[in-house]
């Protein structure tokens, strides 16, 4: 009797044990248990949740490669040991063993805590739950390492998980059921539990925290946070769009390559995993915004020394080279349980959230980077749109159908028909 | 030798579990929310919401019988209306910083439901010793679910319990805080409080399953 039957039988004598889910996670990680439908017919789909998860954090492992080579270069950027990095995306000073070794170091820790803990917790409901392990924080476990500072303390991160996965998720029913999607609800609770070390202007460069107030102090701000200072003129001497579009620039760990979540987003998009329309009506949106933000500064609505001006007055496409706001928009917008399920609702859902990030962005300076709270906001309002779109759908085919001419075969069934045309 | 009846005793004891009024009646939220951020507001809170309710209930109770039923809101308002005043003005001759703490809220026990919910649900249908245990048992439940959500916001978002440190120093980092520990931010503002109550509530009903609602 091979492995494969020893872990089958195993399997169908202890179904009714406590620790079986915890068993059974393992087990379908890599097989397939030999059990076969017992009644009706199914229709079988390659896509199970296993695979959409992996699909999705196959996409953010170059998010996550770059991130390390990223933190490497900010901190000895930073420091003057390294020039700026020249000449395109393979630019000479990035792609260095050097920058990757100080952020793998930095990062796989982050990484550990974050699967570590969330799938700790995952287990525990499992078992007092005795139902399957869920998939469902393979990619939430990914996300949340690619949205922090990298110096953020692991206990903090480990506070946060717990929570975010707890009240974000597992209150609500566990995968699939919940409301909020679980990595941002994470991110959520960081920011407002621990502001010090989610914002400013220290965190986001590795080794900023530790040199403040000394003499080679280094600091690390983000092009939002530039900006929302009231700096307008110097950014272009600071960092140019190459620069912005390939991702050389201090932020959270894994969003600062817009270019290489454009890739993943089209990898998910071919792959069908995440939904186009939501990601392009988001483009929409924001660029809707900064459009009109733009549109109030040229038609000099608003004095140069508003606080706002700076933000206001930023070309508003590059909006989505800078921030969080792209991989927002890719990774956590497409959430299919927190998004809209209709398509016209996804349209409207994505809109929003672009539209409202970028509002964020400008009339918050307290909050430099607004898309985590628009996405949150949109996720509470998802079941309403869909509500609505639903409703209008109805009522629509309800006109037509009056409107329409019904010749009744026997005079005795229009009732009968009227409700099954509906 | 029981002091109370066996009914009697349920007056009291009934509202601070099975039959709270935050976490089962879920009345108070608002008041519970905004001030107990501090332990020092929480427990004052509680002793201000005890007297009102306690004699609040025991006059409606005397008066029920006169209380023509077409006024009876506004004499229930009148009635509560001149309580807190009596505790507001003691608050600010006796404790001013704390009843600056307590700002508006003070006030606000005029609206909070569970009083009015109190007068119209017992103190209007019962005799006054009974009301008495009553208002008693219901401000305790009210008060120990005040005093719980806290003790946690005051303990994890500001090191503190009555305002004495116990975790140690945050700014010359003795104590606790030397090992990188930092205060949460998060349990200072309104919505932890939403959320320590969901907790509570959260437990509550999974040791007591017959709380559970039929969905």
């Amino acid at each position: 009797m091979g492995l494969k039957e020893k872990l089958h039988t195993f399997r169908v004598k202890n179904q009714d044990k406590k620790w079986f889910p915890v068993f059974s996670g393992f087990h379908t990680f890599l097989f397939t248990p030999n059990e076969i439908t017992h009644h009706g017919t199914h229709v079988k789909g390659a896509d199970d949740l296993k695979r959409t998860m992996n699909t999705v954090v196959m996409s953010l492992i170059p998010c996550l490669i770059f991130g390390m080579f990223n933190t490497g270069y900010q901190h000895y950027l930073a420091l003057g040991e390294i020039d700026a990095v020249t000449g395109g995306f393979f630019g000479s000073g990035f792609w260095t063993w050097d920058n990757f070794i100080l952020g793998f170091w930095k990062i796989l820790p982050l990484v550990l805590v974050s699967y570590i803990v969330g799938l700790a917790v995952e287990f525990v409901f499992c078992v007092i739950k005795g139902h399957e392990i869920e998939e469902g924080y393979l990619v939430t476990g990914m996300l949340v390492p690619l949205i922090v500072p990298v110096d953020l303390p692991l206990w903090m991160l480990a506070v946060a998980v717990v929570f975010g996965v707890v009240i974000g998720k597992e209150v609500f029913g566990g995968t699939g059921m919940n409301i909020l999607n679980p990595a941002l609800t994470i991110r959520a609770f960081l920011f407002f539990a621990y502001p010090t070390w989610m914002s400013g202007d220290k965190v986001w460069v590795h080794g900023a925290v530790d040199s403040a107030g000394a003499a080679d102090a280094i600091s690390g701000e983000t092009v939002l946070g530039f900006l929302a200072q009231g700096n307008t003129t110097d950014l272009a001497q600071k960092y140019d769009l190459a620069d912005m579009f390939f991702g050389f620039i201090p932020g959270s760990v894994g969003e600062t390559s817009t270019l290489l979540i454009l890739l993943g987003g089209l990898f998910l998009v071919f792959s069908k995993i995440a939904s186009w329309r939501i990601m392009l009506s988001a483009v929409i949106g924001s660029l809707t915004m900064g459009l009109i933000f733009n549109g109030i500064v040229a038609a000099e609505w608003i004095p140069e020394y508003s606080k706002f001006y700076s933000l206001m007055s930023f070309e508003y496409w590059q909006h989505l080279l800078v921030g969080g706001l792209a991989f927002g928009i890719v990774f956590m917008a497409t959430d299919p349980v927190t998004g809209s399920q209709t398509n016209r609702g996804k349209w409207i859902y994505g809109f929003l959230i672009g539209f409202m990030s970028v509002m964020i962005r400008v009339f918050n300076p307290g909050y430099p980077e607004g898309v985590f709270l628009a996405i949150l906001l949109m996720n509470v309002f998802a079941p309403t749109i869909d509500h609505y779109v639903v409703r209008g759908n109805i009522k629509r085919r309800m006109k037509r159908l009056k409107n329409a001419t019904i010749y009744p075969k026997v005079s005795g069934e229009v009732e009968a028909l009227k409700t099954e045309t509906v | 030798m029981a002091l109370l009846s066996k009914k009697d005793a349920n007056l009291i004891l009934d509202p601070l579990a099975d039959n709270n009024p935050i976490t089962i009646q879920v009345l108070g939220i608002c008041s519970a929310l905004a001030i107990t951020a501090e332990l020092k507001a929480s427990v004052v809170m509680a002793i201000s919401v005890l007297f009102v309710l306690g004699v609040g209930n025991v006059v409606i109770s005397l008066l029920r019988n006169i209380i023509p039923s077409k006024i009876r809101i506004i004499v229930q308002l009148i009635v509560v209306a001149t309580l807190v005043i009596v505790v507001d003005q003691v608050l600010k001759a006796f404790a001013y910083e704390l009843s600056k703490t307590l700002a508006v809220f003070v006030g606000l026990i005029i609206t909070n439901c569970i009083i009015m919910g109190r007068f119209e649900a017992f103190a209007l249908g019962n005799g006054p010793w009974k009301s008495f245990l009553d208002g008693i048992g219901n401000a305790l439940g009210y008060g120990v679910i005040l005093i719980i959500v806290g003790f946690f916001r005051e303990l994890l978002g500001s090191g503190t319990l009555f305002g004495i440190p116990v975790l140690g120093d945050p700014i010359a980092k003795t104590g606790l805080y030397a090992t990188g520990y930092e205060n949460n931010g998060f349990m200072i503002i309104p919505p932890a409080a939403l959320i320590v109550v969901g907790i509570i509530i959260w437990v509550q009903r999974s040791r007591n399953k017959a709380l559970i609602e039929e969905a």
